[in-house]
């Protein structure tokens, strides 16, 4: 009996990263002791209020609860932030910068690690973190190939998929050749953002990886000829679909968003997200109609995901890291993902998840516009990040005046 | 060729008369002197013939030149020239552009015309003054190249705003001979404003008062 | 021991210095020494030109350079050709203050707001796309390339809706110092119709009071980044958007080609300007050989009254752009293709109001104090001229507007940089001190012209009353000049209202102001927020021109002559 008792008591312990590993867990709460009164100005792009409008959401319940204040730092451009702490580490402001905490991922964390503009490995000490998969594979440890090794923490899911208006297209191309003819038949009715843009060079890479032959390849590092190589089927495909394109492919949106605006005016008919709930949550703003609905081409699209990541030289980077834990916790992550609120599909391992939060989950709104996780079909691997540089220097080479 | 007025009236525009109705015939190198007190309108007057009248006033009567009714006319097409107390050169351009640009359009060729320009510059005693900014030049000088350009323009006849009473007494009249000699050589009809009788005693042709 | 004039322009000049040409200076060498490969902090140590090399090499570099030229010098030269041959046909019913009051609302506008609004009126899905819809039988949005145009014409267009009405404004007043009626006389009695007494007289007398305002118009059409992003053509954009695209490339290292970039465009300015002075030249002296020629009449009328009629199409189109605005604030949906909103809704201002209320503080509050600082160093600036008894000092005035003559991009960065070492980067009074730089100029444009025309025997009436210097500025010419002053406040305000680079760059961000959301949230999906900020940002300045004419109407209420007097 005894023995059972001591049994259970240490399967609890065991069970409890925090109660197991007391190092861990005092380290939490000086980390918690010393967020206390802190304010973390978190930069993040503000282009979406509803993005805007969580954040602020979020700032209220760490303040209640941990009373650590957040400020978002509206960005028009990720680089802004990026920049900033570049000019503060030349300045040789090593401590007390502006900067706690930024939305972030592919390129521009690349170039934040290699020159050491980020705190951490800070990911393993959050509690929250053990609802996350942190396999070696999983997308929350590889950003576009990169290893985290514990400097970013995830918070959205991201993965591309295509939306359009159902009420002028019936049935959506669901390949990258079927877009090929269905803009021919249909000229003008379809563009991409610039690929100097995030959002346009995902859509080449995207149409890469669904032309080229030897997928495996674009894991590597890029080299010139394994690039001309994987990327001779692309060019092609592009050539023949350039004049078919929304201004006859002479300009292109700056960003996801113009486009969709040139969705919700009438002036395309396909365009493109990163955020699978983007589209349900727009219906819902009367920022497209209502029969604008996602597809995603049948072999499966690229997915990544957000993480925020704190700077070297953060001034509140307690309390940064616990805004950090805080996004991660389930509730907060279930919040997110009701699409009243911001609809972002959530980072958290389902597996990983105990009964009460799965519910929670599974009771979460639907509407005719949100895809449902089985919808989206299957995630394909980010390729290298030097492929999406080569990439874009190649479009611009080729394309621009 | 003569400067006709008929029955000449300004009135405000709320019909109370300014002055008038006049009358007045100036033939071919008459110069005829307008005076009155101040304010009486004899600029408005003038206004009236060169076409500028301001909104405010409306004219009656009949004004004639040469037998052509200039109120059917703009003020570019009466040929009329005008002469201010100032001068009115053109700050922006020298003596002699001003001159240029108030020589008349018929005499064709660069040469020619800078000729003709050098020819009334040294009439006008500023032989050399081509070049010469007009802010440079002393009350008297202006005059006179003033009066040197609207001469230029070879008008039909010629208005004169109290063009000597900026000057002193001594160079008055040096100006007046000067400008009535030349009135007279181009043989046009003047209506000169003045509050100076001498002036009008000058001038020994027809007076009128405006009261 | 009161102030001599030099005494003042003294301290004017220092605070100049070292508020306005020190952080420019230290910009520019920051700028500078990033361009030439210096830039530790990346790890390049000097690789001279190769950076350079680099930057010339870039897809669409020189399309790009040639583009900005285009459509920095087809802006200017056609602002200034609409705006001359408007004054010249309307002028004798315009007085400076009448024509204030109706070029207010376009001059208070600010350039987003302008911009955005174009963009909707002008799209082939838009305003005027939906009125012709039922007319020509298009059911889809036509494919036409209408903004974002490879040439840039919508760019050149919304460039001109902005300059036009300052130009309108700098030509009045430099016409009021003009005897405009007496020459008009004159050249009229030597056979010269009006057209062309305009153009031979008046406008060469007109051009070296508006020389440098034509400049900085001209400084502004070369390197505007937000109108360039949201009207101008994307592949390749215009050069000042080039360069901030490099600035914003996640490659960190292509910092450098940017600032290579900045130095670029601020040589493509100085090339501008010398292109101007040599166009002048020429113009005088075909001007003169034209004049000596003797020509009095031309076929000058009939363009100017299509000139007439395109600035009336402008500013039609301009009130349309700023309207849309207003509408997409007030709707909830607003498809093609209806010309009203389908659903009208107060939701997006109902949105707005919980989060802009820092926003707006921190703008009128940032408004307020620079125009405050630029109006008193104006003022003593101007007094100390007043004192010294002489007239404007060329390079004083060439000082004064460098900061308007310099691309932004140039040196905000390095300026930054230098803030962050003296530490006080990221405070709102980094934030001030930038705006200052560029409201200063302007309200040295509006005010030193009604300023130097103020009649000097009123002083030495005033003096030989017995009034000493400083009773003399704040009894006599401040009251006097109340009109002209409030009207460079209003400027001022509208001009702080929309600065857009140096909140964002001396503020590391923090501070954000209406321009500050309205750009970031432009580079959204959605209309009608932005719609709501941009209608703020338009109704401060509007304000702020009404209290400029609406104050002295009341205080002079009683005195006729200063009733209108804003000359």
């Amino acid at each position: 009996m005894r023995i059972s008792l001591m049994s259970a008591l240490a399967a609890i312990v065991l069970s409890n990263p925090i109660l197991f590993n007391p190092v861990l867990a005092d380290s939490w709460q000086d980390t918690l002791e010393a967020a206390k009164g802190q304010t973390v100005y978190w930069n993040a792009w503000g282009g979406d209020p509803q993005t805007n409008a969580f954040i602020a959401w979020v700032g209220q319940q760490t303040f209640e609860r941990y009373g650590v204040a957040l400020r978002q730092v509206k960005l028009t451009d990720t680089a802004e932030a990026v920049t900033r702490v570049l000019s503060e580490k030349a300045a040789g402001q090593d401590d007390e910068g502006s900067v706690d905490l930024i939305w972030i991922n592919g390129p521009n964390f690349l170039a934040m690690k290699e020159q050491g503009l980020l705190f951490g490995p800070f990911v393993a000490g959050l509690p929250n973190a053990q609802y996350l998969d942190l396999s070696p594979a999983s997308p929350n440890s590889v950003d576009f190939t990169v290893p985290v090794a514990g400097m970013e923490s995830p918070w959205r899911l991201a993965k591309f998929v295509f939306n359009y208006d159902s009420a002028r297209i019936d049935t959506p191309p669901l390949s990258m050749t079927a877009l090929l003819e269905w803009a021919t038949i249909n000229p003008g009715r379809f563009t991409h953002p610039d690929p100097s843009n995030f959002m346009g060079a995902t859509f080449l890479k995207q149409a890469l990886i669904d032309l080229t032959q030897d997928t495996a390849v674009l894991q590597e590092p890029v080299t010139e000829d394994s690039f001309v190589a994987a990327t001779r089927p692309l060019w092609k495909w592009y050539d023949a679909l350039r004049p078919t394109l929304w201004r006859g492919g002479e300009t292109f949106p700056e960003n996801q968003s113009v486009q969709q605006q040139l969705l919700n005016d009438g002036e395309i008919d396909i365009a493109m997200s990163f955020d699978p709930a983007s589209t349900a949550v727009a219906i819902a703003q009367g920022l497209l109609p209502e029969t604008a609905r996602v597809f995603v081409p049948e072999g499966g699209t690229i997915g990544n995901v957000s993480f925020v990541a704190i700077p070297y030289n953060a001034a509140s980077r307690e309390g940064a890291q616990v805004v950090a834990n805080f996004l991660l916790a389930p509730d907060t992550q279930a919040h997110m993902q009701n699409i009243e609120v911001l609809g972002a599909f959530s980072v958290l391992a389902a597996a990983k998840l105990k009964a009460d939060a799965r519910a929670t989950f599974a009771t979460l709104q639907t509407a005719p516009g949100l895809p449902s996780l089985a919808d989206l079909g299957p995630t394909l691997l980010e390729p290298h990040a030097s492929w999406m540089t080569r990439l874009t220097q190649e479009w611009a080479r080729r394309y621009t005046r | 060729m003569s400067l006709d007025l008929k029955n000449v009236s300004v009135r405000w525009a709320n019909s109370s008369t300014l002055f008038g109705p006049l009358c007045i015939c100036v033939e071919r190198g008459e110069i005829a002197t307008v005076m009155g007190p101040s304010g009486v309108g004899k600029s408005t007057l003038l206004d009236a013939i060169a076409g500028h009248l301001s909104s405010t006033f409306q004219l009656e009567g009949h004004i004639t030149l040469n037998g052509i009714d200039l109120r059917s006319l703009s003020p570019e097409a009466r040929r009329i020239g005008l002469m201010f107390q100032d001068g009115g050169l053109f700050p922006h351009l020298s003596v002699g552009d001003n001159l240029a640009f108030g020589l008349t359009r018929t005499l064709v060729g660069r040469a020619r015309r800078h000729a003709a320009v050098e020819v009334a510059l040294k009439q006008a005693g500023l032989d050399g003054f081509y070049l010469r900014d007009p802010a440079s030049l002393s009350g008297g000088q202006r005059a006179r190249a003033a009066l040197m350009r609207t001469l230029l323009a070879e008008p039909a006849a010629l208005l004169l705003d109290e063009p000597f009473s900026k000057l002193d007494l001594a160079l008055r009249g040096e100006m007046r001979s000067f400008a009535f000699e030349h009135i007279r050589r181009h043989n046009i009809p003047a209506l000169l404003v003045t509050h100076d009788p001498e002036d009008a005693k000058e001038a020994g042709d027809q007076k009128l008062v405006l009261a | 021991m009161k102030p001599t004039g030099t005494g003042l322009r003294l301290v004017v000049l220092a605070a100049l210095l070292l508020g306005i040409i020190s952080p420019i200076a230290a910009g520019l060498i920051q700028t500078g020494r990033a361009a030439f490969g210096l830039m530790p902090v990346v790890g390049a140590h000097g690789s001279g030109l190769e950076v350079w090399r680099s930057l010339c090499a870039l897809p669409g570099f020189w399309t790009s350079v040639r583009l900005t030229l285009w459509i920095g010098f087809a802006a200017t030269f056609l602002s200034l050709t609409l705006a001359t041959c408007f004054c010249a046909t309307a002028h004798a019913r315009m007085t400076g203050r009448s024509a204030a009051r109706w070029l207010a609302p376009l001059l208070a506008a600010p350039h987003t707001a302008v911009a955005i609004g174009l963009a909707f009126v002008l799209a082939p899905s838009g305003w005027i796309a939906r009125l012709l819809a039922p007319l020509v039988g298009w059911v889809r949005p036509p494919d036409l390339a209408l903004i974002n145009d490879p040439w840039g014409i919508a760019l050149i267009l919304g460039l001109m809706i902005k300059e036009i009405p300052f130009l309108l404004l700098v030509m009045l007043a430099a016409l009021s110092q003009i005897p405009v009626q007496q020459h008009m006389a004159a050249a009229r009695g030597l056979g010269y119709r009006r057209s062309v007494v305009w153009v031979k007289i008046i406008a060469p007398q007109v051009w070296p009071l508006i020389r440098l305002p034509v400049l900085v118009v001209l400084a502004y059409s070369l390197s505007t980044v937000e109108m360039g992003i949201i009207l101008g053509p994307s592949n390749p954009p215009v050069f000042s958007v080039f360069v901030m695209r490099l600035f914003m490339a996640p490659d960190l290292a292509m910092i450098l080609p940017a600032s290579a970039g900045a130095l670029m465009l601020a040589f493509l300015m100085g090339v501008a300007s010398a292109t101007l002075f040599v166009a002048e030249r020429l113009v005088r002296y075909t001007g003169l050989w034209w004049i000596r020629a003797g020509g009095r009449s031309s076929a000058v009328k009939p363009l100017l009254r299509i000139a007439s009629l395109c600035v009336i199409a402008l500013f039609v189109i301009g009130t349309l752009a700023m309207v849309s605005l207003v509408f997409w604030s007030l709707a909830w949906r607003w498809p093609w293709p209806s010309m009203l909103p389908e659903t009208w809704s107060f939701q997006p201002w109902r949105n707005a109001a919980g989060v802009l209320g820092p926003a707006l503080g921190n703008t009128l509050f940032i408004a307020g104090a620079s125009v405050f600082v630029s109006l008193a160093l104006a003022i003593l600036w101007l007094e100390g001229e007043d004192r010294k008894g002489r007239g404007c000092a060329g390079w004083g005035e060439v000082l004064i507007y460098l900061p308007l003559l310099l691309p932004q991009i140039a040196f905000l960065y390095g300026l930054n940089m230098l803030f962050l070492r003296l530490g006080i980067s990221g405070g709102i009074g980094a934030v001030i001190w930038a705006q200052v730089l560029f409201v200063f100029p302007y309200v040295m444009i509006v005010l030193s012209d009604p300023w130097r025309a103020l009649d000097p025997r009123l002083i030495r009436a005033a003096a030989s009353l017995g009034a000493g210097p400083v009773r003399q500025l704040l009894t006599v010419k401040i009251p006097l000049l109340l009109s002209p002053i409030l009207i460079a406040a209003a400027i001022g305000t509208a001009v702080s209202v929309a600065q857009y680079l140096p909140t964002l760059f001396m503020g590391a961000g923090r501070i954000s102001t209406l321009t500050t959301e309205a750009v970031t949230l432009s580079s959204g999906a959605d209309r009608r927020i932005t719609g709501v900020y941009a209608s703020l940002q338009a109704i401060l300045s509007f304000a702020a021109y009404a209290v400029a004419f609406m104050v002295p109407a009341f205080v002079f209420r009683n005195r006729a002559a200063l009733k209108g007097a804003g000359q």
